[in-house]
């Protein structure tokens, strides 16, 4: 059903909002998102002396080039990107994959015991992680400031979201597939892999751009388990921005944001229609 | 069912080993049981940089913490924080929602517009708005120039009114996540209440209030809940913005604890970080029971 069948009102109210609303929505659009945007850009593009106050003025010479190459160098651009992939890349695949394990035995199995496992597991969702001690058992397991103490940890903190969402995904599914299957002789194992995971692809895909996008702009968490010893972009940001604003250097900040916000921009613009209607079905669902 | 219960329950544990889950609850339990144990642990020691030892201290911090006003400050800062930031970014994002709803072009490309503020880092949203609302910022110059005089309102630095202005900073970042879940909700309201509300001949905005917004209800509930518990475990926005200040009115527990922990007092971060966990946990288990009856009932 299309929205406009939806909206017969009295004719004269609705012509009349009718006639407003597009109006009304390029000024929101406009001032709620197109300024801020405008100030990123104009300033990333400015000398030093010119953006030392940002302002919403073009800049009389654009040094989007030079401004480039010294945040690239100064916030160690290319050791951050990759630093950044390689905490992301197998935190959310490994997520995913034991997620959707838990999900699929957690949705199906009826005993009181899986009842509490289940609360148990999707807890997390809300509650915060132990920031401070992680750092201490990190060490203890030689784990500090690694790759792989920092995906550990990822993974502890948006497991519950994933078996959340995928648990009620696969109560939808019916058991007649998997019975069908089961006839055929196939083992969980078998069942699981090729039945369950292909239909959980739409909501794996909503968990994938959600959960990226957490990792991808997380800085807390990082600088308790990285501690500066793995670059990571909002990592490398936060320094050059806590060195930045003493010395007021916004177009380098700035230059720094448009240079991380771009991959997922990048990503969204490509797949946008996807990305919206995934999530917006992964939340009623 | 034919089958009897228990023997439904013997097939099971053959279809649907328990060990599935073992990898998912040892992650679980190495990376987020043992640390949040250890919270209950560490909190009542003197662990801290300045010496190897650590021995028990029982309630030393949590009275220091709250004889010195920390304690009860960081919890009210925090937990109001937290209300406005549910409020703002639920209230904006209905209102974008409504405004939104029909499925034409310009709709579409605003929808995606207010997506953007939501896949930036939260961080980089800071420092925007610290630039924008510096006392010689933008915001000031085009108020100025509107009232043809200058403004100099320090945005970020009155001790009253800043935390409402984080908020709304924070807001401004999720409301496209919260238009989302209220589109969704929207799109997917049964055909003939709708069509009952029509015949009614009710104003539109009467209509909403009456037939319509109770239905967006399991909507609410998400959205109000992840809003309010994800700002109480807020950072980036108050630290690119303000880090806690002007005066520490601004400072949310989690700043305390990353800047305790920066001067080596870890004890006194670990007890912080237990205080924002009992406080979550308390005001979570109404919140779960709510995300769970919604999900039973779909």
């Amino acid at each position: 059903m299309s929205g406009a069948t939806l909206r017969r009102r009295p004719l004269r109210e609705r012509s009349a909002w009718s006639r407003l609303q597009p109006l009304v929505t390029v000024v929101l659009v406009t001032v709620l998102v197109g300024i801020p945007m405008w100030l990123v850009v104009m300033t990333a593009g400015k000398s030093q002396g010119e953006a030392l106050s940002p302002n919403l003025a073009p800049p009389t010479d654009w040094q989007l080039w030079e401004n480039l190459r010294e945040v690239w160098e100064r916030g160690r651009i290319p050791s951050a990107f990759a630093g950044s992939l390689l905490v992301m890349v197998p935190a959310v695949a490994g997520v995913l994959v034991l997620g959707s394990m838990a999900a699929w035995v957690l949705a199906r199995r009826t005993g009181r015991a899986y009842a509490v496992l289940y609360a148990a597991a999707i807890s997390g969702i809300v509650l915060p992680p132990a920031v401070v001690t992680i750092v201490l058992l990190l060490r203890q397991l030689g784990l500090a400031g690694t790759a792989a103490g920092m995906i550990g940890v990822y993974a502890g903190i948006y497991l519950s979201t994933v078996i959340f969402f995928v648990t009620g995904f696969v109560r939808t599914i019916p058991l007649e597939l998997e019975e069908a299957a089961r006839v055929d002789g196939a083992g969980p194992v078998k069942v699981f892999v090729r039945i369950i995971l292909p239909l959980l692809r739409p909501v794996l895909a909503t968990a994938t751009i959600l959960i990226c996008l957490y990792v991808w702009n997380d800085v807390f968490y990082a600088f308790f388990v990285l501690g500066g010893r793995l670059d990571t972009l909002p990592l490398n940001l936060f320094q050059v921005a806590s060195a930045g604003l003493y010395l007021n250097n916004w177009h380098l900040i700035f230059m720094y944001v448009v240079l991380m916000s771009l991959p997922l921009l990048i990503v969204f613009v490509v797949a946008q229609r996807k990305i919206i209607s995934g999530i917006t079905s992964g939340a009623v669902k | 069912m034919a089958h009897a219960p228990a023997a439904d329950r013997r097939r099971e544990r053959t279809t649907h080993p328990g060990w599935f889950l073992l990898p998912a609850l040892v992650v679980l339990a190495v990376f987020f049981v043992v640390p949040t144990v250890f919270n209950f642990v560490y909190a009542f020691t003197d662990w801290s940089s300045f010496t190897s030892e650590i021995n028990a201290v029982g309630f030393d911090n949590f009275t220091a913490l709250a004889e010195s006003g920390t304690l009860f400050s960081s919890l009210r800062i925090t937990l109001v924080y937290a209300v406005l930031v549910a409020i703002f970014q639920n209230v904006f994002g209905l209102a974008l929602a409504v405004l939104l709803e029909r499925d034409t072009a310009l709709n579409r490309i605003a929808r995606a517009a207010f997506f953007i503020p939501v896949l930036m880092s939260a961080l980089a949203v800071g420092y925007i708005f610290q630039a924008l609302l510096k006392p010689d910022g933008a915001l000031n110059d085009v108020l100025g120039f509107v009232a043809g005089r200058d403004v100099a309102t320090p945005w970020l630095g009155d001790t009253t009114w800043t935390i409402v202005v984080v908020a709304l900073i924070h807001a401004w970042k999720w409301m496209g996540l919260s238009m989302l879940i209220y589109l969704a909700g929207l799109k997917t309201m049964p055909e003939d209440v709708l069509e009952a509300a029509r015949m009614d001949g009710a104003p539109a905005w009467k209509a909403f209030w009456t037939i319509r917004f109770p239905l967006l209800a399991p909507a609410v509930t998400f959205s109000v809940a992840t809003a309010l518990l994800g700002s109480m475990n807020g950072f980036d926005i108050v630290q690119a913005t303000t880090e806690g200040g002007p005066a520490r009115t601004t400072e949310i527990l989690n700043i305390f604890i990353y800047r305790t922990f920066g001067q080596g007092l870890f004890a006194q971060a670990t007890t912080m970080s237990l205080v924002l966990f009992l406080m979550v946990a308390l005001l979570a288990f109404p919140v779960i029971r709510m995300l769970r009856r919604r999900e039973e009932v779909l």
